[in-house]
């Protein structure tokens, strides 16, 4: 396998590399190029997604190689975008709608749970609602108020959504192209702290399902999904020196949660802790916890244990490393579960 | 009272209404009236829980609905839609299981009746309209479908109509937004709900044409219909259309109006019934004698029986359809689920 760095003009003669280093926002930016190339169904608009490619970048590009009819902004309206997309899909297109920051997935509420969390039921199956929601997420980033919210337990609660994030390039690559070909709506939550960290993207080789084993260990299993995973690897490392030795599960898809992998890893490892920036308070971190309970009940050394954001409002970014679980506070939650004793 | 701002629909004005077709639009509006009436009595009856009735409304819905090309365009409607759904020749039976309480959206076929689901969010499904209605000019295409909203005087109170007007006429959207109002949103009066007293004066902020029309006259509102969505195919943009009806009935079955307006106020404010005002016009134009309207009137019975017929034997659906559902691909928690609910039921 040959690794490259992307660069803008590829040789004509030369074989695809099957592996290129890329950025997230890259392998992003490449995985909508090709769907909007794959399928002639498949049109992407939001707010700033034209001409600017959107604040991130991630569309960059795209409406002047594919058209403005396929690529196209939006008067600065959630509800407009999400209602839209409902009206495109019922039309037979393939909606790839961004809403710009997480927070501003909020006005467009009624149009994600009650519109398109439900026509594909109400219509009984005749009106499907192929929509990917790209969802620029998670905090890290020192942005203002409603830009750094975490919004994947609210989604998972609703009856007939999807819900992923992927944590590296590949994964964003895989996963999008992956999403974006399904016939049922996909929040597609993007770590927006780690669009510009590079990592290799495989072509060939993509699995889009489940959660991945992101660094295999033997003591216990950290869960993350999105810039969560990043950190977890991070403290991995660290624990290493002391002698523990890590497995990092990054979950992947938050709807619906690869159980298997769970039963696996921690079955394996028998201890668990859940990471993620949230709420602790009805976060997914209490699913996590429930779905390993459930089958590693006979063999789990230690209560699952949550190193979450807080119950507070999403603080400002002097505060937001207080409020993001940091290395030190995921080592305590490391330290609790092996030395919890039972009585 | 109808207003006719400038629509440019091509060089063709609509063809006006032969006798026969005014005669179909009196029994569609007798077929709606009568199935309305037995509605609100099968709910007395015990036999659907439930229902939203249209009395007073039938010409704006018929006329509206009648005018609507079912090759091409789409239908938006809310949960008070039944006359447009009758004038656009919807499975009835179909139409009428969601006050059964048969399924949310009806058991008609959306794609095949070119009328969505019925939609109980109030103003959820105008920017339904929007989307569809961009995506038929994609490509370039012309002469395109249009898509027709329909939404009353409290649902102009929502920011998704603002925001699905705006973006229509951003995107010269074919759309065409039917707004009913018909005087009361529940217990609350126009007055109350729409400052300024009209949803067609909005459009021109958003520089949409539109037209506020009788809509107690069913001639005046198919006219009206006609024009806007040739204005529609024609590449304009939307149009916004303002049919001034009158709520004869309660908000539903489970309203009580005697609360918020005596009977006198009611007497005063509905008018002319819009069924018998038509009746005396096409007896005074030549159009149809009584042996027509009594034909009309049995007709109407015989139908709403069937109905009634239809909608007793549809029976509940099967528990497993509430899982299978959801998505195009189950998910294995779902699965999971429904195989709990099978085995720990008596539904096997």
């Amino acid at each position: 396998m040959s690794e490259t760095t992307m660069t803008p003009v590829q040789d004509a003669e030369a074989p695809a590399p099957n592996v290129v280093t890329m950025s997230m926002q890259q392998a992003l930016n490449l995985a909508l190029d090709e769907v909007l190339g794959e399928n002639p169904k498949a049109v992407i608009f939001g707010e700033d997604c034209g001409r600017l490619g959107g604040v991130f970048r991630i569309t960059d590009g795209l409406q002047a190689k594919h058209g403005e009819d396929r690529v196209f902004d939006t008067p600065l309206a959630e509800s407009g975008i999400l209602g839209m997309s409902v009206g495109l899909a019922m039309a037979g297109f393939h909606p790839i709608p961004e809403v710009q920051f997480d927070g501003f997935a909020y006005p467009a509420i009624n149009q994600i749970v009650c519109q398109i969390g439900r026509m594909n039921y109400r219509s009984r199956g005749t009106l499907p609602m192929p929509i990917t929601l790209r969802v620029p997420s998670f905090g890290g980033i020192r942005a203002p108020e409603h830009h750094g919210e975490s919004l994947e337990a609210l989604f998972a609660h609703v009856p007939g959504l999807k819900v992923v994030s992927p944590s590296t390039p590949n994964d964003a690559y895989h996963l999008l192209k992956y999403a974006a070909g399904r016939p049922d709506p996909v929040i597609f939550m993007e770590p927006k702290s780690r669009y510009w960290q590079k990592g290799p993207v495989e072509f060939a080789a993509g699995n889009p399902t489940g959660a991945r084993v992101a660094k295999e260990g033997r003591h216990l299993t950290l869960v993350a999904w999105g810039a969560m995973v990043s950190r977890c690897l991070q403290v991995a490392e660290l624990a290493a020196e002391d002698g523990i030795d890590v497995e990092v599960l990054d979950l992947r898809w938050l709807k619906p949660i690869d159980a298997e992998a769970l039963a696996r890893s921690v079955g394996k490892t028998r201890r668990a802790v859940v990471v993620h920036e949230a709420p602790l308070t009805s976060g997914l971190g209490a699913e996590v916890a429930q779905l390993i309970t459930q089958s590693c009940f006979d063999t789990l050394k230690a209560p699952v244990e949550r190193v979450t954001g807080f119950d507070v409002p999403y603080p400002s970014g002097d505060l937001e490393d207080e409020y993001i679980p940091n290395i030190d506070r995921i080592l305590f939650g490391i330290q609790r579960v092996l030395e919890y004793r039972r009585d | 009272m109808t207003t006719h701002p400038v629509l440019s629909g091509g060089d063709v004005a609509p063809a006006p209404l032969t006798h026969e077709q005014l005669r179909e639009l009196y029994a569609l509006m007798s077929a709606v009236r009568r199935l309305d009436t037995a509605a609100v009595a099968w709910q007395r009856q015990g036999i659907i829980p439930g229902y939203a009735p249209e009395l007073g409304q039938e010409a704006a819905q018929v006329g509206s609905g009648y005018a609507v090309d079912r090759t091409r365009d789409f239908v938006f409607p809310t949960y008070r839609e039944m006359g447009v759904a009758k004038a656009m020749g919807l499975d009835m039976v179909g139409y009428m299981s969601t006050h059964k309480a048969t399924w949310h959206g009806g058991m008609y076929n959306p794609l095949e009746s070119r009328f969505a689901p019925i939609q109980a969010v109030v103003a959820g499904s105008v920017l339904h309209a929007v989307g569809w209605a961009h995506g038929q000019t994609l490509g370039g295409h012309t002469d395109s479908g249009v898509a027709v909203t329909y939404f009353g005087d409290g649902a102009s109170s929502q920011g998704d109509v603002h925001e699905a007007m705006n973006f229509a006429a951003v995107m010269k959207a074919p759309v065409v937004f039917f707004v009913q109002n018909n005087g009361w949103a529940i217990s609350v009066p126009t007055e109350r709900q729409v400052a300024g007293g009209s949803v067609a004066a909005r459009a021109a902020g958003y520089g949409i044409p539109s037209l506020q029309v009788d809509g107690n006259d069913v001639v005046a509102v198919y006219q009206a219909t006609q024009s806007a969505l040739a204005h529609c195919r024609s590449g304009n943009g939307p149009v916004v259309i303002e049919a001034m009806t009158y709520r004869r009935g309660p908000h539903s079955t489970a309203d009580d109006p005697g609360r918020y307006r005596t009977l006198e106020e009611e007497r005063l404010a509905a008018g002319e019934d819009p069924l018998e005002r038509f009746k005396q016009r096409l007896l005074a134009e030549g159009v149809a004698d009584e042996a027509f309207f009594a034909e009309a009137q049995r007709a109407a019975e015989e139908e709403a029986e069937a109905i009634r017929t239809g909608i007793e034997e549809l029976g509940p659906r099967p528990g497993a359809e509430m899982f299978s559902m959801v998505f195009q691909e189950p998910t294995p928690d779902l699965q999971s689920q429904a195989t709990a609910w099978r085995e720990e039921s008596e539904h096997v």
